[in-house]
């Protein structure tokens, strides 16, 4: 299953399980070595440890040791729980403490909802050869759109209501991704400058839309908007402080529909075409530009839905501080799931694990920007294999890795 | 290379072999138990230089003075708000401070849903109250009347300015105080000192930036205020006021008023031509919100008000402009802050 997603129009040289081992391994060791060398930067900000080698040497290793270990067992019962505790809340029987104790895992993936969204809006970008780098501010477009029609619209039923401002969400992202689309595709102004340049008007937009048309009323002009209907929330499944909701299932859903887009259907080829070799694709007869106009506008209609989700599943308004960057981390995400869906999906998982795993770091006094330092590693070395190749002696597999998001964008492809 | 492979399979295995000794080595006995006082912040972060960064040293001085453990959770993004006090929940905080309006729905939420918490929350109040937060007000305009008294008093051409981020009560609060200093000086002396930028009878018509970071904002502004003769200005719109003190530096013959904390201190390049600061003490009512429990006295429901008299607010001391304020101005600016805090002088009587 895992082999067809991650290499489904490629003919199978290797056998299937020896094939997605090779192509997990590299991910797997980014990953490791981003935690050990992550562990060097929670040592050399530990007061702890500057104090234990201020004693003698062996504190002083100890104390490494101890920081470390601490850290990261925080980091890991904070994004997965802690075994001993769910045993034990089981036991006792008290509901709320069996609800604080699954909680940390349930909330991994509350965390990594809008990176799968987000993610996915890359990597659909990065198939048909598209740098979509305005995720972020499409995020932003369409969280307002879906905030707007939650809280303006009353008296729908719940069945009308929360999809129409769900898919409010993906309008709004689907505009701020038709427009560098329209753009790329008539005139060839590259769609990472354009993308970008989308950004901060959308940060602008939203920013003057919630202290102004969209503002609380009362608030004194406040960026916050009014609280949503409740017919228009994404319902979360459990009682306080467990935060799962329906919006994560969506996400997966999304994430087979994408799948199914670009693999199953002769559209989804097309793209690929197009984005594996622009030249090609168009003596092939295939329209380029249309569908770099489509392209890019479904990817900015994901990363609407990560904005919209959000609002409608878990803040509930909208104010300023929505998102902390997902939509910059989903191409990092894009990357890192080899932009497959299935990928995007895993190393969603991953991210919002170890954004969740950093709260309970950052009550031991490790600042949790430690953790934006070991998803940059992680980044790192997964964009350049190279560097995790030589470090572990692996050899370059025979079949040339897909690299699919070099596919054309750079050269100008049009 | 070959020595990276082996090191690191030195360094799991004894984190391995560590992390299994690791209960052993804990101390069984029972620490002491400390009180926790747990902030989380908005998304400006513990280092903001603002509030909550004023809110965090209250806590701290919960620490050192009352022997409480203060811990603090930073929030990068809207959805951590309700994630990081589920958080201080789970730790069994003593309290929980919560920063600003922006965290005023998750603060309401979580504390409906856990009567037995307590919570405070700075620079808000609910209306209708919740029985087990304390809301962190403050009588601002106390302390920014006693600095519209001071720059009627120092102005040498008989115009002193001012201007706001956005028209929001916590902004207004500090020109409408300001305004009234001055128009209580002109009553008391018979001139006619004149507040360029904010009218008493609509807040709406003062100047606004409308933004909180854009410096290039405050130095026009600055610039603009000067043009029309004022020669002391109070910028009321966090760092963008950076950028008129640096309009007033190159002028070379104005003063600015700072605010929030003592820009003599944080904003200390431009120490030579900050007259005082008008100080909004976050810090100290975070830290009587702490005393109040400590001493049983907690009720929630209510408001700690920061004021003259409480220490909560209050005006900076003149530094550098300790010789040039005349000794009288001084004495007069000390006794209306008595009068203030006994109730014999009421700001909203002076028009």
């Amino acid at each position: 299953m895992l082999d067809e997603l991650n290499n489904p129009p490629a003919v199978h040289h290797a056998s299937g399980w020896r094939r997605t081992g090779r192509v997990l391994l590299v991910p797997a060791l980014a990953v490791f070595t981003g935690l050990v060398i992550g562990a060097i930067f929670i040592i050399i900000t530990s007061e702890e440890v500057y104090a234990g080698f201020g004693q003698s040497f062996g504190a002083g290793l100890a104390a490494v040791w101890d920081t470390i270990i601490k850290a990261y067992g925080a980091m890991f019962a904070g994004a997965l729980g802690d075994p001993v505790r769910i045993v034990e809340a089981i036991r006792g029987g008290n509901a709320l403490e069996i609800r604080r104790a699954i909680n940390p895992i349930l909330e991994s993936l509350v965390n990594a909802t809008p990176y799968i969204f987000a993610g996915l809006a890359v990597a659909l970008g990065f198939r048909s050869g598209l740098f979509n780098i305005g995720v972020e501010g499409q995020l932003f477009v369409g969280a307002a759109a879906a905030t707007y029609v939650g809280f303006a619209i009353k008296g729908l039923p719940a069945v009308i209501h929360m999809p129409l401002a769900f898919l409010a969400g993906a309008v709004g992202g689907g505009l701020w991704g038709f427009i560098p689309g329209w753009l790329k595709a008539k005139t060839g102004g590259h769609e990472v400058i354009n993308t970008i340049m989308m950004n901060w008007i959308s940060f602008r937009l939203t920013e003057w839309l919630l202290t102004g048309p969209m503002t609380r009323p009362g608030s004194g002009g406040m960026p916050i908007s009014p609280v949503i209907e409740k017919s228009a929330e994404i319902p979360q499944f459990f009682p306080s402080p467990i935060r799962l909701h329906l919006g994560f299932f969506i996400a997966l859903a999304f994430a087979y529909l994408v799948h199914w887009l670009l693999f199953k259907t002769t559209w989804g080829f097309n793209l690929r075409t197009v984005g594996a070799n622009p030249y090609a694709a168009r003596y092939a007869g295939i329209n380029i530009t249309s569908n770099i106009i489509i392209a890019m506008t479904l990817s900015g209609a994901l990363a609407g839905l990560a904005g919209a989700t959000q609002i409608l599943a878990v803040n509930r308004s909208m104010a300023i501080g929505l998102s902390a960057g997902a939509g910059f981390d989903s191409i990092a995400l894009a990357l890192l799931g080899n932009s497959t869906p299935i990928g995007v999906v895993f190393a969603s998982l991953l991210f919002g694990a170890l954004r969740n795993g950093a709260t309970r770091m950052e009550l031991l006094q490790i600042p949790n920007d430690i953790v934006s330092i070991i998803q940059a590693l992680i980044l790192a070395f997964v964009a350049a294999p190279a560097i995790i190749r030589t470090i572990y002696r692996i050899r370059v597999p025979k079949e040339a890795e897909e690299a699919v998001f070099v596919g054309g964008s750079w050269g100008g492809g049009k | 290379m070959k020595k990276f492979s082996l090191i690191l399979a030195v360094v799991m295995l004894l984190s391995l072999i560590l992390s299994a000794c690791a209960p052993a080595a804990t101390p069984t006995a029972a620490p002491e138990v400390k009180k926790k006082a747990c902030e989380v912040t908005d998304t400006g972060g513990i280092d903001d230089k603002s509030f909550n960064a004023t809110a965090w040293k209250g806590a701290q001085l919960a620490q050192s003075e009352l022997g409480w453990e203060a811990k603090y959770l930073e929030s990068k993004e809207v959805a951590d708000y309700e994630k990081n006090i589920n958080a201080f929940i789970e730790e069994k905080c003593d309290l929980i401070i919560t920063v600003g309006f922006l965290l005023g729905d998750a603060t309401k939420a979580a504390a409906e849903a856990n009567p037995d918490i307590k919570f405070s929350i700075v620079d808000f109040s609910y209306d209708p109250p919740i029985p087990n937060v304390v809301g962190q007000v403050f009588a601002t305009d106390e302390a920014a009347f006693l600095a519209g008294y001071l720059a009627a008093g120092m102005t040498k051409t008989g115009k002193v300015g001012t201007f706001g981020g956005l028209p929001i009560p916590t902004v207004t609060i500090f020109m409408d105080g300001f305004t009234r200093g001055v128009k209580y000086y002109n009553s008391v002396k018979g001139t006619n000192v004149e507040v360029l930028g904010y009218d008493l009878a609509d807040p709406t018509k003062g100047l606004f930036t409308n933004s909180f970071d854009d410096q290039q904002k405050g130095k026009e502004f600055g610039t603009t205020l000067m043009d029309e003769g004022a020669d002391i200005i109070m910028p009321v719109a966090g760092p963008v006021g950076l950028g008129t003190a640096s309009a007033v530096k190159e002028r070379g013959n104005a003063m600015i008023i700072g605010v929030d904390s003592d820009w003599f201190l944080t904003a200390s390049e431009y120490a030579d031509i900050t007259l005082t600061s008008v100080l909004k003490n976050m810090d100290s009512t975070t830290l009587a919100v702490a005393k109040s429990i400590n001493d049983g006295t907690f009720k929630g429901g209510t408001n700690v008000t920061g004021t003259l008299a409480s220490g909560g607010v209050g005006l900076a001391p003149y530094h550098n402009f300790d010789s040039k304020v005349p000794a009288e101005l001084k004495a007069e600016i000390d006794a209306l802050k008595a009068d203030i805090i006994s109730g014999k002088i009421k700001l909203a009587d002076i028009k």
